[in-house]
């Protein structure tokens, strides 16, 4: 067996960095599809899993790969799978059945340019919304988005820790440049990654109600074969996990499944600022088009402007509070990202005409040039 | 005047299948003259009969009326999306091999749906025992033409007549790879049970269809009533072990064949994955 954190420094892809800090997360089994251009998360865990212990398997199909981690981490193993638009739009059925079980899983969306087969090789940021919206019925599951090949590391153990705290599928929505582009990783000492795993139950199993909330609204979750006899269904269900047809039990579930999110959004927003003290104008930003948004903060400085970066590292569940907050001290919200306006609308219902909101975005395919954003700058506002 | 017999009291004799059953979520689904029930009692039976313990089982289902057996089995169970199964069922049974996984779901799920991943489960002789329930209908949504349906049958999505060739199962099950293949009928109850013992007991992947009768859906719009489907199990069946898969098709004129078609030794995904890749990452 060789050690699950490699610490040192590297050289090293986004999608190789996701896999290095999904085995230094503790996660054992990876199932997945290949697809450009998330082949290479699922490449190297094929390497490093037979080192730590783990089991890799390479399923027919993306809809296999999903149902198979989801069957692994009932086990009591952390699971994860990486896919892109086409394969991610396979897996919503069973990202619902995630969700609606509450079992704890971690998917890596390394993004390419859609609708269907798109750009396969080429960045976008268009799955976001499919991601908060993408599996049928009401629902709240938690999305990150690594900005670099370093924070794929660090985003991808967070999104382990996220996962097994609240018992949810949590998105790692990366995109084609992150996952291929190679930059210095740092991957520090073990004794140094903090992890989180499940809430175990404890008393009598005879007892035992597999979907009771703990104190902070998540049930402790027992793993096949330790004798709680557990029946997990996608059927809506009660507390003891059995099959409850009637509305009212729909109410109790969807409450759990949305309160367990929204009663712990302290713990689970996370998010940047930069230069944010004295701006009137501030970019909204997340994944790559972050460090589009970082050079156009510097460049509207030199020309007067006073601007400020709030990135998103958490975009679902979305930062309403702050957003609403930052609206109403500022003149204007710019939004880049690669997609055509998605995050934009979450921003502009936020903001809710406290101040003017603008996108920067494209059809995809490229990361967006700092100087469209510096050019809205100009046109709009008044230094 | 006769007398009421006495009441039961606070420990009425009890079904010796009760330990396995979860008794608080009965009375189940299925209706009258369903085949489901049947197969689920031998599939109990013959868990009961291997004297694995119970917590070294899992029981895992799609959608359907025979993938609510997982509701009932009181052990950890697993009712999934439809045609997701036997997916679900790999990633246990990879993450943690010393499980005895049952995927136990009917031939819609199985075999329309979920086609594509019994055909690379029985590939990669993973170590499962599939069980499918057959009543050559999709039984829940009503009774529309499923991959089982025999050629020209009546069903609500077929109302002139299936115009498709059904599946031939165990022929299915056999090219693919599977290493264990059997055939019952709900009338053939030790020999399913029997059956069910021995695939679980199989190292590798085991399927067992067994032909169940419809009489809501299926029979009622065939012209089938509950006793002739049971004459055609009895009358028009042979029984021949290790008969050719080839000619394994479901046509009660010619008589269908039931019996253990396919048993052999196969190294397992589990034990592959452990010789190959493991041993390989430590060199």
């Amino acid at each position: 067996m060789k050690p699950a954190v490699r610490t040192g420094s590297y050289y090293m892809t986004g999608d190789v960095a996701c896999a290095e800090g999904a085995i230094a997360a503790g996660c054992l089994f990876f199932g997945a599809y290949p697809i450009t251009p998330a082949t290479e998360v699922a490449e190297h865990m094929a390497e490093r899993l037979p080192d730590v212990g783990g089991t890799f398997i390479q399923m027919e199909d993306e809809i296999a790969a999903i149902a198979s981690i989801l069957g692994a981490a009932w086990t009591g193993v952390k699971s994860m799978t990486a896919t892109s638009g086409p394969g991610f739009s396979l897996m919503m059925e069973n990202l619902g059945l995630g969700v609606c079980t509450e079992t704890p899983c971690v998917i890596i969306n390394v993004q390419r340019t859609g609708p269907s087969t798109g750009l396969p090789t080429q960045t976008g940021q268009g799955d976001m919304m499919q991601a908060r919206w993408g599996s049928h019925g009401d629902y709240e599951l938690i999305a990150l988005a690594p900005s670099s090949p370093q924070d794929c590391f660090y985003h991808t153990i967070l999104a382990f820790n996220l996962s097994e705290k609240y018992r949810v599928p949590v998105l790692v929505m990366a995109d084609e440049i992150v996952g291929h582009m190679s930059e210095k990783v740092v991957i520090p000492d073990a004794k140094e990654i903090k992890l989180e795993s499940r809430p175990k139950p404890k008393g009598r199993k005879d007892r035992f109600k597999l979907y009771e909330p703990g104190p902070n609204g998540v049930a402790p979750m027992p793993s096949i074969g330790e004798g709680y006899n557990v029946h997990v269904t996608g059927l809506t269900h009660d507390e003891r996990g059995y099959p409850a047809m009637d509305t009212e039990e729909q109410e109790n579930m969807l409450a759990r499944i949305k309160g367990k999110i929204r009663n712990n959004l302290d713990d689970i927003i996370h998010t940047e600022e930069y230069m944010m003290d004295d701006a009137d104008i501030v970019i909204v930003s997340y994944g790559i088009s972050t460090r589009t948004g970082l050079t156009a903060v510097d460049e509207a400085r030199k020309l007067g402007y006073k601007v400020g970066l709030f990135r998103l590292i958490t975009v679902w569940p979305f930062p309403e509070q702050k957003i609403h907050e930052i609206a109403s001290r500022v003149k204007g919200l710019i939004t880049i990202e690669i997609n055509l306006g998605q995050v934009h609308y979450e921003v502009e219902r936020c903001a809710h005409g406290q101040a003017e909101t603008h996108l920067v975005g494209s059809a995809g395919g490229k990361i967006i040039h700092p100087d469209k954003v510096v050019s809205l700058i100009k046109e709009v506002f008044q230094p | 005047m006769t007398k009421n017999p006495k009441p039961l009291g606070k420990n009425p004799v009890g079904h010796p299948l009760d330990d396995l059953i979860r008794t608080e979520r009965i009375p189940h689904i299925w209706c009258s003259g369903c085949g489901i029930g049947t197969v689920f009692s031998s599939c109990l039976s013959a868990i009961k009969a291997t004297e694995i313990p119970y917590n070294e089982f899992t029981m895992v289902s799609g959608i359907g009326c025979s993938a609510r057996a997982a509701g009932y089995i009181k052990v950890d169970s697993f009712h999934t999306t439809h045609g997701r199964a036997i997916p679900f069922a790999s990633g246990i049974k990879m993450a943690k091999p010393d499980l005895n996984v049952i995927v136990f779901s009917g031939d819609g799920d199985l075999f329309a749906i979920g086609g594509n991943h019994f055909i690379h489960a029985a590939r990669r002789n993973m170590d499962m025992t599939v069980i499918c329930v057959n009543n050559l209908i999709y039984g829940m949504t009503g009774g529309q033409v499923a991959a089982t349906t025999p050629a020209n049958a009546k069903t609500t999505t077929t109302p002139f007549g299936n115009p498709d060739a059904p599946f031939n199962l165990p022929l299915l099950a056999y090219a693919s790879g599977a290493s264990y293949v059997a055939r019952w009928t709900i009338l053939h109850v030790r020999d399913l049970t029997n059956a069910i013992n021995e695939a679980i007991r199989h190292r590798g992947f085991s399927f067992i269809e067994v032909l169940a009768p419809c009489p809501i859906n299926y029979g009622r719009r065939n012209k089938e009533k509950p006793l002739d489907t049971l004459k055609l199990y009895r009358e028009n069946t042979i029984i021949k072990n290790g008969a050719d898969p080839a000619i394994a098709d479901v046509d009660f004129d010619r008589g269908v064949i039931l019996g253990t078609f396919i048993n052999r030794d196969r190294s397992t995904c589990d034990d592959m994955y452990e010789a190959t890749c493991r041993r390989n990452s430590e060199d």
